[in-house]
């Protein structure tokens, strides 16, 4: 039982994938014909992996009643699209044109902070003063402070080898987090531009604006007509979901919203001149630049327009959760998981990166602790005092128990099997093997102008 | 974000854009015959060094408008090196290299390929990920869709389908020229070694350059497709095209160029025409005393 999490994955895969996945349950033929049609739209492939995530959730928490179920999936969806989004910014740089960034993190610290240094008051009642503006100029703001400090960063390294610019882009993301936590640099900002960071307590954010949708200046019990008419439907008043859950179900439409136009931004990015030319630059630059292309400068851009996206995505995550602070929210790992997503779905397929996010946080980051909790609940059983102690009472049901307890450390166990197994069985990912056309019309051999296609 | 255009634009063309090399009404060799016969290459004691290496020595030679032009050489001529060094691939440590009378020296790759000179490579360097179709369709200068904003807003990127319209046609046009059309969909890096090189040599030209610097484009290509490419070669240059060709094979630069530069030791040895060649002293001691 307590391989699920590593099934559920494969099961999820199977969706994009079914002839990666023989090693678990293969499905019927007539299940696997049905798999082959939804895998050739890619808004098929995000939604049955969707469903498959429900299915799994429900399956899980249904003894709970309906509000851990609902619960459940508005968290695992949430979480899923945020890495979706992340990694969508990700696959610009490395998918797309082999940027190796990895300073994802510090990126997105940038926006989320920067956002909230411009949005918060300027008197406020606790933590660090901010500018008071309208939260879209704080928005813009850090998306622009992003490009720019990716851009300044980023200049020198650009011209170098790939591996300089991962050096520089992992070193410049612990730089921005370790800033953000110095109280020094919280005392200097607040003394000279009567801004601060908060230092190592870090910042509460801006109130949710979906929030204010439903209720009222945002409290619980006064809420608006829209409010009243979902509650009175879907909450306390009719079918019996939490007020709050529904409020985290209207932000988890607004990431979906901001996802299908990151994916339709990069589609269009990507299905252009420009974007065969990242193409190219990732294969060859040498031959890019005898062709007459500025290989720099269209690297700088495309660094900026990432850096941009990953401001935006770190505002739409981390904005929503209440409270930033730099550790652990903004440690390396969170980059190391966002290329996990980016290698599950396959490096430069944008739809893959969608998919991959969903897969990542469902079944790798979130699943196993909400699995791991609902089995330990199941067993009889105290926890042994330590791994060895588990070991040598030979009893299963106290190994599990112990297993079960200490699901966060296994989850790492999981997480490189997971990604043994893709690298071995799938390295392309669970959508790379597609060819995704880099260019504004379709290069089938239809396309040839004798060949009696006309309609391009 | 600056033109795209700025580097083409201070060089008006001979050959207008759209010029597909294999239409016969052509515009090109009428231009070609208008303009006086001027010097689409000049190298001036051209000095390369890596440490203490000397790789290219002074070397000189000019390349004449719509002709083929063979350099060839023993191994560690230099000839490889001339290439990167007019193409901007390598700064040379002194001389000069004009391309119509406008010096390009140490200018980057991709200036010197916008004014219309390119090169391909010794080894051939498809790119294996891309399809046939869009390693060619990467090529023509100054397309508008390079612009990102071009790419991305709704009004503006029906321009950019319509070019890639034009486009998309013209690399079909080029592809059936050099009879690779039925691997347009495969991947760059599905394709044998010769069809490489044809692939290579169809890129450089959806970029209409006026001077095409060939890299051994004949080397480990098998005869049939050598005899293709040949023709492939001769038939371009007929429509106004330069070449200058580096080759191994002193049979294929004996029999096919009108002009030969001779290089040894990072120096022009001797120029001329194959007779001239065959009978050079230094020539053929330059051979028969090293490793041909």
């Amino acid at each position: 039982m307590s391989d699920e999490p590593a099934t559920g994955g494969s099961g999820a895969g199977e969706d994009a994938a079914p002839d990666s996945a023989e090693a678990d349950a293969s499905p019927d033929s007539a299940a696997r014909v049905l798999l082959d049609a939804i895998q050739r739209s890619d808004l098929g492939v995000v939604l049955v992996t969707l469903g498959v995530i429900y299915v799994a959730a429900a399956l899980v928490t249904f003894p709970d009643g309906l509000n851990s179920v609902v619960g459940l999936m508005q968290t695992l969806t949430f979480l899923g699209l945020v890495y979706a989004l992340s990694a969508l910014a990700l696959n610009l740089h490395w998918g797309y044109t082999g940027l190796f960034n990895i300073g994802v993190a510090g990126f997105m610290a940038i926006g989320v902070y920067t956002m909230g240094v411009v949005v918060r008051p300027p008197d406020p009642a606790f933590g660090p003063p901010g500018l008071g503006l309208p939260l879209p100029v704080g928005i813009v703001a850090g998306m622009a402070l992003s490009a720019l400090v990716g851009l300044f960063a980023a200049l020198p390294a650009l011209r170098l080898r790939a591996d300089y610019l991962a050096i520089v882009t992992l070193g410049l993301s612990e730089i921005i987090r370790l800033t953000l936590q110095s109280s020094t640099v919280d005392t200097f900002l607040r003394e000279t531009f009567a801004v601060g960071t908060g230092g190592g307590r870090g910042m509460g954010m801006p109130d949710n604006p979906v929030r204010a949708l439903f209720l009222v200046d945002g409290r619980a019990g006064n809420p608006t007509a829209l409010g009243d008419a979902v509650f009175g439907t879907l909450g306390e008043g009719g079918v019996g979901i939490s007020n709050n859950i529904l409020v985290g179900w209207g932000y988890v439409l607004v990431l979906a919203a901001f996802l299908l136009g990151f994916y339709v931004f990069l589609e269009r990015l990507g299905r252009s001149p420009f974007g065969r030319t990242l193409k190219a630059i990732r294969e060859d630059e040498l031959v890019a630049d005898s062709l007459g292309k500025n290989v720099d400068l269209i690297k700088i851009k495309v660094f900026a327009i990432g850096c941009a996206l990953m401001g935006l995505a770190g505002i739409l995550w981390f904005g929503s959760q209440g409270n930033v602070s730099p550790t652990p929210q903004f440690m390396p790992l969170l980059t190391f998981y966002i290329f996990v997503a980016v290698i599950i779905g396959g490096a430069g397929s944008n739809a893959g990166s969608v998919v991959g996010g969903i897969v990542f946080a469902a079944v790798l980051f979130e699943g196993p602790r909400r699995l791991g909790a609902v089995v330990r609940d199941t067993i009889d059983a105290s926890t042994p005092p330590s791994f060895a102690d588990a070991v040598a009472s030979l009893d299963p049901v106290a190994f599990l128990a112990y297993a079960t307890d200490n699901v966060a450390p296994l989850q790492f166990v999981f997480l490189g099997l997971a990604l043994i197994f893709i690298m071995h069985r799938r390295p392309e990912g669970l959508l790379g093997h597609r060819i995704e056309t880099a260019a504004a019309v379709d290069l089938s051999a239809d396309s040839r102008p004798d060949g009696g296609d006309s309609d391009e | 974000m600056s033109s795209p255009d700025a580097g083409a634009g201070a060089n008006p063309e001979a050959k207008p854009p759209e010029e597909l090399p294999e239409t016969d009404d052509s515009p090109i060799e009428e231009a070609a015959q208008s303009t006086p016969p001027g010097l689409p290459l000049r190298v001036d004691g051209l000095v390369k060094r890596f440490g203490g290496v000397t790789a290219v020595d002074g070397a000189s030679f000019e390349v004449e408008e719509g002709s083929l032009t063979g350099l060839i050489g023993p191994n560690g001529a230099g000839k490889s090196t001339t290439f990167d060094c007019i193409t901007g691939v390598h700064d040379p440590t002194a001389g000069h290299v004009y391309f119509k009378d406008e010096e390009i020296t140490g200018l980057e790759p991709h200036r010197i390929a916008r004014k219309g000179l390119v090169r391909t490579f010794q080894i051939a360097r498809e790119l294996g990920e891309m399809t046939v179709l869009e390693n060619l369709m990467l090529a023509p200068k100054g397309q508008r869709g390079e612009s990102a904003i071009r790419a991305v807003t709704p009004g503006l990127r029906g321009a950019v389908v319509e070019e890639e319209l034009d486009i998309r046609e013209r690399a079909w046009e080029t592809l059936e020229f050099f009879e690779i059309d039925h691997l347009a969909t495969e991947h760059a890096a599905n394709l044998s070694g010769g069809q490489r090189k044809l692939l290579e040599m169809a890129r450089a030209l959806m970029t209409d350059p006026e001077v095409v610097l060939l890299d051994e484009p004949l080397a480990g290509v098998n005869p049939t497709l050598e005899e293709k490419l040949l023709d492939r070669i001769h038939e371009l240059r007929g429509e106004g095209y330069t070449f200058l060709l580096v080759e191994h094979d002193m049979d294929v630069i004996m029999n096919n160029c009108e002009h030969i530069i001779v290089m040894h030791q990072g120096r022009v040895l001797a120029e001329g025409t194959a007779a001239e060649i065959r009978n050079d002293e230094r020539v053929i001691e330059a051979y028969l005393g090293e490793d041909v």
